[in-house]
């Protein structure tokens, strides 16, 4: 993936993000290609979540550019960011619905911020978008009476209220059952088919990577250990990604004197 | 190891640190919300009628119960302590004067705040610190909604009508409750009762009360969500924030009461 290229919607240049003296993204560099999905994977603590905090702009990195259709998000202000906003959709991790308002009304919401249109005709699209994700019939519903993969569906319908370019997700099976975590990733898929959104999803799960990645950018303690296509991530031989695609545990090794300063305290 | 300077001097700069932190914190939330209430409405970003309305009969209609039983027992209160020392002086008649004055200029506003800071500051940072804690005002950021506008600017009007008009229905009660007992138990005629109560108060009186009913319902709003705002974590952090709230916005009002005592008495 080369740099510059107007087929990459997202592009990251050297990015860094510290909290206090920890380092958690070290001068990351990668490109998300348009119209794909996009999996960035990796254990828990290696900054993936954080990564996806940068792109939809909930923190500022602490130096590093990020392109977002060659628009550098990092030094826009709020105005400015919301205009790119309006453009993405993002499912979080619980879903994050509104659990003051019901469905519909989370649905409606970002077409009663930021557009014009008659509350009918917002009606009807709510209603659209409801059935899109298989949740037609429960507009009235309030999120606290439903389970968790129908929240995740209704999250996906708000995060498409505005028929976004762009769709983030913060692991999006974590906490489901296998049944209906395949169900989300099968709706994932379509949506890429039948829209030709940029998805970027961010997971640990491998069943759900190979079923909806068409790219993967790999992150490991705060560094890129692989990006390119889910065949090449299949072939690869580096010892790291071996571990994490057969789930084998890590083995921490400590050498005597490091054991002996951790033991006396130092 | 550090040297005991080294550890003394380490402590008083990561407090002051913390403490300037804070400081930044909450002027920008006051910068933020006065923005999004008084200047953004007129640059085509309209307040959320229904959200401030419903706001208003959770944080006023619904404290009516409450205000008044406290405001009436007050009134009686009052009543009997004024005619403890003036029965001794043959003076009964001004119990309707002491408690007039001090019920609309003092006691009116400042227990109305009191109750509402309990109820609805308290509320306020529950409601904004859970949606913290679950990510909600993350979504609203990432749909391009400003958190501030969207949850404090309703409840920051709301409270800036219902605080006042709580007010004043605290001092219809409490007087209320002044002229029951001194009618029952002192003996006073209830017209004279009266009479004596309009004679003795001011415009101003009633004027200053409800100034400071309003300044008071803006400290209740800010620092309830400030409160919530600051939610790091998870349920437990809320409980945790939910009580500094009531403790530090029944520290400020008091606070403020003292401030627009002090400036009434100058220059009223």
């Amino acid at each position: 993936m080369k740099m510059g290229n107007m087929d990459n919607s997202i592009e990251v240049t050297d990015l860094v993000t510290q909290y206090g003296d920890r380092v958690v993204l070290k001068k990351i560099s990668f490109a998300i290609p348009r119209g794909k999905n996009t999996v960035i994977l990796g254990g828990s603590g290696c900054g993936k979540s954080t990564l996806l905090k940068h792109l939809i702009g909930l923190l500022k990195p602490t130096s590093g550019k990020i392109l977002i259709n060659g628009k550098d998000t990092t030094v826009m202000n709020e105005d400015e960011f919301n205009e790119v906003r309006k453009r993405m959709g993002v499912l979080f991790q619980g879903a994050a619905l509104l659990n003051s308002m019901t469905l519909e009304e989370n649905v409606a919401l970002p077409m009663r911020e930021h557009t014009k249109l008659e509350d009918s005709t917002i009606q009807i699209m709510v209603r659209m978008k409801l059935d899109l994700v298989g949740l037609s019939g429960f507009g009235k519903f309030y999120p606290s009476q439903l389970s968790g993969g129908m929240k995740k569906r209704a999250g996906i319908a708000r995060a498409m209220a505005l028929d976004p370019e762009f769709l983030f997700f913060d692991e999006p099976s974590a906490g489901l059952d296998p049944v209906t975590a395949a169900g989300l990733d099968e709706l994932i898929v379509n949506l890429r088919n039948v829209f030709k959104m940029t998805i970027v999803v961010v997971t640990h799960e491998l069943p759900s990577v190979f079923m909806i990645a068409d790219c993967v950018i790999m992150l490991d303690r705060g560094e890129v250990l692989f990006a390119g296509s889910l065949e090449e991530l299949k072939a690869s031989g580096n010892e790291r990604i071996r571990m994490f695609l057969e789930r084998r545990p890590e083995t921490e090794t400590y050498s005597p004197e490091d054991y002996f300063r951790f033991i006396a305290g130092n | 190891m550090p040297s005991t300077a080294e550890s003394v001097f380490g402590f008083i700069g990561r407090r002051a640190v913390s403490l300037l932190k804070n400081v930044h914190d909450a002027s920008r939330l006051i910068n933020n919300t006065f923005y999004w209430t008084f200047v953004s409405p007129f640059k085509g970003k309209p307040v959320r009628i229904r959200a401030t309305v419903s706001e208003m009969v959770k944080t006023g209609y619904n404290s009516v119960p409450i205000v008044a039983v406290i405001s009436f027992f007050v009134g009686i209160i009052l009543a009997l302590q004024a005619a403890y020392q003036l029965r001794k002086f043959g003076a009964l008649i001004y119990v309707a004067n002491l408690v007039g004055v001090s019920i609309t200029r003092e006691l009116g506003p400042i227990l109305t705040a009191i109750i509402v800071a309990g109820r609805s500051g308290s509320a306020f940072a529950a409601e904004i610190g859970s949606m913290k804690a679950a990510e909600e005002v993350d979504a609203l950021v990432s749909m391009g909604i400003n958190p501030v506008r969207f949850l404090v600017t309703p409840k920051l009007i709301a409270l800036m009508i219902m605080l006042p008009a709580l007010t004043i229905f605290s001092d219809l009660v409490g007087i209320f409750g002044g002229l029951l007992l001194s009618n029952m138990l002192l003996d006073i005629n209830a017209v004279n009762y009266f009479q004596q109560t309009i004679n003795s108060l001011l415009v101003k009186d009633i004027l200053t009360g409800l100034v400071k009913a309003w300044a008071f319902g803006v400290v209740i709003t800010i620092v309830g969500s400030y409160q919530g705002f600051k939610v790091e974590g998870g349920a437990e952090e809320v409980g945790k924030r939910t009580t500094a709230s009531v403790v530090a916005s029944i520290f400020l009002v008091i606070v403020f009461d003292l401030f627009f005592t002090t400036l009434f008495y100058y220059f009223t």
